[in-house]
C-alpha cells in the first residue's frame, strides 16, 4: 500500500490528526510514568521483610505504677514483670514462642545507631548505619529468621537493663547485609564490633539472612537491611512482645492475650491497637503505597479509555465524510480488505507520530518527577511497552469504524451526494 | 439570538446523543480529578493559623560538627537543644516566645472501674497559648513562674475535659498523668490547627485529629522524665536522662514578631549567637535561619508529594480530556459543514456562527461540569475513607464548588474555540454546490 495518497489525505485534516497524535503523545507519557509509579510501589509493598510473618502478632503494653527510677532495684523489678508477662504469654495453649522485642520490621518505631570497627568512633562517620532489635534467646525463632551462620542466643546471653542504659552488649547477630558491608569477605561471625561509638567491643556471634528496619520511610532506604539484634531485655515501663501461635491458632490467640495479661497484672493500660497481628501491621505500613498505586491504575485505565473513544469519534466521523470516495474506491476494484487496511494504516501512521512525540514528553516528564520528587529513571522498557500499548490501542479502536467503512457498497459511488 | 443558539446547540446535541455524552463525560472525570486533588492539595497547604501566621518565625541554629557542612547550603536543623532553645527564650527578645515538644502520658479515669488511657500532649512554655491564639473555655495558661519552678500544673483541651469531668469546669481539679499529680489551670476550647504547625518534626503525625490533649509546663516534663517523642542526637550520650545538658536537639521554638524592624533585629541576635557560640567553640557551623510560618511548612514539604503528584496527574488529564473534546467538536463541526454554508448563505454572520458553537462548547461544560462536581464529591468521599491523617478534613467548600464551574467552562470554550473558529471559515458557496 502506497503511503502517498494516505498523507495527503491527512493534510486534508490537519487539526483532527494534531489533536489525535497529541493526545496519544501525552496518554503515552502519562501512562508511562504512572505505571512506573505503580510497579515501584507494588515491588516496595511485595519486598520480604525476612520475617516468617504468618502466625506471628504483636502485642505492646504500658503498666501503671511501675517504678521509674534507674536504680538497680526498679530495674530488677520492671524486669520480674516483663518476665512474669513473658512466662504468662509462653504458657498459653495456643502459642509456639514469645520474645519481647522494643520493634519490628514495617512498625515505624526504631531504634537506630552505627557500627563501627573501632572503638570510641564519632557516631555520624560510622558509614555502617544499623537499626537495633533487642530481644531474648527466643527473638530469632519466634520471628522466623534464617540463621546462616555462627549461632544463635542462648539463655546465657541474654542479659537486661534499663531503658535509658547505654551499656552495649557482649554478643550480637547481625544481617547478612550489615555483617557484608563491615566484613566484605564473610567471615563476620566472631569478629569485634562497637555499637554507637562506644569503647565496649561486642562479639558478632551470628548472621541471619535478611531482617528489615522498622522504618519504611525513604530516610531509612540507605540501611533497610542493616539490624543488628541484641540479647537484652529492655526495662522501662512499658513493653512488647512478639508472639507466635501454633500454626492456624492466630486469632484465638489474639483474643485471648489481652484477659490473660490483665489477669497477670490489672495496672496496664493496653488500648485496640495493643495487639495487633503482623499481616495488620504490613497493611498498615503501606496503605498509602497501596492507595496511591490503586488510584494510579484506575486512573490509567480512565485515561486508555477516554482516547480510545476519541478515536473512535474522529474516526467515526473521517468515514462518514469519505463516505462517497469509498464507495469510488470500491467500484474501481478496490476491495474490502484494502479499506480495512487503509484506516488501520491511517491510524497506525496518526499513532506513530504520536508515540514519537510520546516517547520524548514521557522521557521529560520522567527527569522532571526525579528533579521535584524522590523518582528514580524509567527503564527504557516502560516506554517500549507504553509504544506497544498505544499503539494497539489505536488499532483497537479504529477497528469498528475501519470495518464499517469496508462495508460501504460500491453503489454510493453512483449515487448523487 | 442567544435563545436561537442555545435551541441550535440543544438540538445538535441531542442528534448526536453518543458522541455528546462521550465529551460531557469525559469533561467531567477530568473536572471531578481535577478538583478532588485539587481540594486536597489546599487543604493541605492552607494557613493553620490566618490572623497571625505572617507574625511567627521558627528561628534554626545548627550544633553540628564540621564534618559535612556546606557554607550557604546545609541547612540548620529542624529541632534546638535544651541549651539554645532557653539561651533565646531568656534573652526576651520577641514579643512572645515558647518551646515545644511533643509528648504522651497515660492519665488515671476520674471514675473507678474505668481503664487508665493514652493521650497526646505538648510540653511547652507559659507563652504558648498566647503565641497561638489559642481559646480557652475555661481558666488561662500557667505563669513564668511555673515555668521556673517546674510546677505540676496542667492545660486540657475541650474533650479531654468532657471525657474527665462531662465538660464542667474542672479549673482547681486534679488529674493523674504518668502517676503524678497536676492540678488543672486552663481549659482550651476546641482548638486544632491544620497542619499541626508547630510540631512538625516533632514525631508527631502533622493533619488530622482534635487537637492535643494537654499542655504541662517543659520543666515540669523534664522533671518528671517525660521524654520527648523525638530526639535527634549529634554526639555520642552519656546521660539520656540529663536532656538539659546533652548534646541532643529535641525542641521547636516559636517567636511572635510583630514588624519588619522586629524580625530585622531578630535576625542579628541569632546570627550573632552563633558567631558568638562558634568563638566560644561550642557550634562549628555559624548557620541560622528565620522562616515565618507559612516559610517553614514549605520548607518542612509538609503536603505529601502523592498528594502533588496525584494533582498534577489529574491536571495532565484534564488537558486530555480538554484535547478530546476539542476533537470531537472539531469533527462534528466539520461534518455540519452543509448546514453552515446553509445559515451563511441566509445571512448569518461569521460570529453568528461562532457564537453558536461556543454555546453548544458551553453547554457541554456546563453539564460536564455538573458531572463533573458529582465525580469530585465521589472522589472526596473515597479519600475520607483513605488511612491517611488528613482524610477526615477533606470537604468540597463554596469555593471549591464556585471553582468547578469555572474550570469547566473554560475548559469546554477553550475546547470549543478552535471548532468554532473553523466552523466560521466555512465558505457558504462551495457548500452549496456541492448539494
Amino acid at each position: 500500500m502506497k503511503l502517498h495518497p494516505m498523507i495527503s489525505a491527512l493534510r486534508r485534516h490537519k487539526a483532527g490528526v494534531v489533536l489525535i497524535a497529541l493526545q496519544i503523545a501525552l496518554t503515552l507519557a502519562i501512562v508511562c510514568n504512572a505505571v512506573f509509579i505503580i510497579g515501584h510501589r507494588v515491588e516496595r509493598v511485595n519486598r520480604a521483610t525476612g520475617l516468617q510473618e504468618q502466625d506471628l502478632y504483636l502485642v505492646s503494653q504500658q503498666w501503671v505504677g511501675a517504678p521509674t527510677g534507674d536504680d538497680a532495684d526498679s530495674i530488677q523489678k520492671m524486669d520480674a514483670m516483663q518476665r512474669e508477662d513473658l512466662a504468662a504469654l509462653r504458657a498459653m495453649p495456643d502459642v509456639a514462642s514469645v520474645t519481647p522485642t522494643n520493634s519490628l520490621p514495617l512498625l515505624n518505631q526504631s531504634w537506630n545507631g552505627a557500627m563501627s570497627l573501632n572503638a570510641d568512633a564519632k557516631l555520624l562517620d560510622g558509614n555502617a548505619r544499623t537499626t537495633y532489635y533487642f530481644g531474648d534467646e527466643n527473638f530469632v525463632h519466634t520471628l522466623g529468621l534464617h540463621l546462616i551462620a555462627g549461632r544463635d542466643f542462648n539463655a546465657g546471653d541474654v542479659t537486661n537493663k534499663g531503658f535509658r542504659n547505654t551499656s552495649e552488649p557482649a554478643v550480637v547477630i547481625v544481617t547478612k547485609a550489615l555483617a557484608d558491608k563491615l566484613f566484605p569477605k564473610g567471615d563476620a561471625v566472631g569478629k569485634i564490633v562497637y555499637l554507637d561509638g562506644s569503647g565496649t567491643p561486642s562479639t558478632i556471634i551470628g548472621e541471619v539472612e535478611r531482617l528489615q528496619v522498622p522504618s519504611t520511610g525513604s530516610w531509612a532506604g540507605s540501611f533497610a537491611w542493616n539490624a543488628t539484634i541484641e540479647p537484652v531485655r529492655l526495662n522501662g515501663n512499658s513493653s512488647s512482645y512478639a508472639v507466635r501461635a501454633k500454626p492456624g491458632r492466630l486469632l484465638a490467640a489474639m483474643k485471648a492475650t489481652t484477659p490473660l495479661l490483665y489477669k497477670v497484672n490489672p495496672l496496664r493500660v493496653l488500648d485496640d491497637d495493643s495487639v495487633k497481628s503482623f499481616a495488620d501491621i504490613r497493611s498498615d505500613a503501606y496503605r498509602a503505597d497501596v492507595g496511591m498505586a490503586a488510584l494510579m491504575g484506575v486512573i490509567c485505565v480512565i485515561l486508555l479509555g477516554v482516547t480510545a473513544a476519541g478515536i473512535v469519534g474522529l474516526t467515526s466521523f473521517w468515514v462518514g465524510q469519505r463516505h462517497r470516495q469509498i464507495g469510488v474506491r470500491r467500484a474501481l476494484g478496490a476491495r474490502k480488505v484494502d479499506i480495512l487496511r487503509y484506516f488501520q494504516m491511517e491510524n497506525l501512521l496518526i499513532a506513530g507520530i504520536g508515540a514519537v512525540i510520546g516517547v520524548a514528553l514521557a522521557i521529560g516528564l520522567n527527569l522532571l518527577l526525579m528533579q521535584h520528587y524522590a523518582m528514580d529513571r524509567m527503564p527504557v522498557l516502560y516506554v517500549l511497552v507504553g509504544v506497544v500499548l498505544v499503539l494497539l490501542l489505536g488499532q483497537g479502536a479504529v477497528f469498528n469504524p475501519a470495518r464499517r467503512a469496508s462495508n460501504v457498497p460500491p453503489v454510493v459511488a453512483t449515487r448523487a451526494a | 439570538m442567544f435563545g436561537y443558539y442555545l435551541d441550535l446547540a440543544l438540538r445538535s446535541l441531542k442528534r448526536h446523543k453518543v458522541l455528546t455524552l462521550l465529551m460531557v463525560l469525559s469533561l467531567a472525570l477530568g473536572i471531578g480529578a481535577c478538583i478532588t486533588t485539587t481540594t486536597v492539595l489546599r487543604l493541605l497547604s492552607g494557613d493553620p493559623l490566618p490572623q497571625k501566621s505572617g507574625q511567627l518565625f521558627y528561628p534554626q541554629v545548627d550544633p553540628n560538627a564540621k564534618e559535612g557542612y556546606i557554607a550557604g547550603q546545609t541547612e540548620p536543623p529542624a529541632t534546638m537543644t535544651y541549651v539554645d532553645a532557653m539561651f533565646l527564650l531568656h534573652a526576651h527578645r520577641a514579643k512572645r516566645q515558647a518551646a515545644v515538644a511533643l509528648t504522651s502520658g497515660k492519665i488515671a479515669p476520674q471514675r473507678a472501674n474505668e481503664r487508665p488511657f493514652y493521650s497526646d500532649g505538648v510540653q511547652t512554655t507559659a507563652d504558648f497559648f498566647g503565641l497561638f491564639d489559642a481559646p480557652f473555655e475555661y481558666g488561662s495558661g500557667w505563669t513564668a513562674a511555673d515555668d521556673e519552678g517546674g510546677s505540676q500544673v496542667i492545660v486540657i483541651a475541650g474533650f479531654l475535659n468532657q471525657k474527665l469531668f462531662g465538660g464542667a469546669n474542672s479549673v482547681g481539679k486534679t488529674i493523674r498523668m504518668n502517676d503524678h499529680d497536676f492540678r488543672i489551670v486552663g481549659v482550651l476550647k476546641p482548638w486544632s490547627p491544620q497542619p499541626r504547625f508547630y510540631a512538625l518534626d516533632l514525631g508527631g503525625h502533622d493533619y488530622g485529629g482534635d487537637g492535643d490533649a494537654m499542655f504541662l509546663p517543659l520543666k515540669t516534663a523534664m522533671d518528671l522524665k517525660m521524654g520527648p517523642q523525638d530526639i535527634e542526637c549529634y554526639n555520642a550520650v552519656t546521660d539520656v536522662d540529663n536532656l538539659a545538658a546533652a548534646p541532643c536537639m529535641w525542641l521547636g521554638v516559636w517567636a511572635e514578631l510583630p514588624d519588619q524592624a522586629a524580625v530585622a533585629d531578630y535576625r542579628t541576635f541569632l546570627a550573632n549567637y552563633a558567631k558568638q557560640q562558634v568563638a566560644q567553640g561550642r557550634f562549628s557551623r555559624d548557620e541560622t535561619a528565620l522562616l515565618d510560618l507559612m516559610g517553614w511548612l514549605r520548607d518542612q514539604q509538609v503536603v505529601p508529594d502523592d498528594v502533588r503528584l496525584q494533582a498534577g496527574l489529574a491536571y495532565g488529564f484534564l488537558l486530555i480530556c480538554v484535547l478530546n473534546t476539542v476533537g470531537l467538536l472539531l469533527a462534528k463541526c466539520l461534518r455540519r459543514s452543509r448546514e453552515i454554508g446553509v445559515r451563511r448563505a441566509l445571512g448569518a454572520t461569521r460570529g453568528a456562527i461562532f457564537g453558536q458553537f461556543m454555546v453548544e462548547a458551553g453547554i457541554v461544560g456546563l453539564v460536564g461540569g455538573v458531572l463533573g462536581l458529582c465525580f469530585a464529591e465521589l472522589g472526596l468521599f473515597g479519600i475520607r475513607h483513605q488511612p491517611a491523617e488528613y482524610a477526615s478534613l477533606a470537604h468540597l467548600d463554596l469555593s471549591m464548588f464556585l471553582f468547578t464551574f469555572v474550570v469547566a467552562v473554560m475548559a469546554s470554550l477553550v475546547a470549543g474555540l478552535l471548532p468554532a473558529w473553523r466552523a466560521c471559515a466555512v465558505a457558504p458557496a462551495p457548500q452549496l454546490k456541492a448539494s
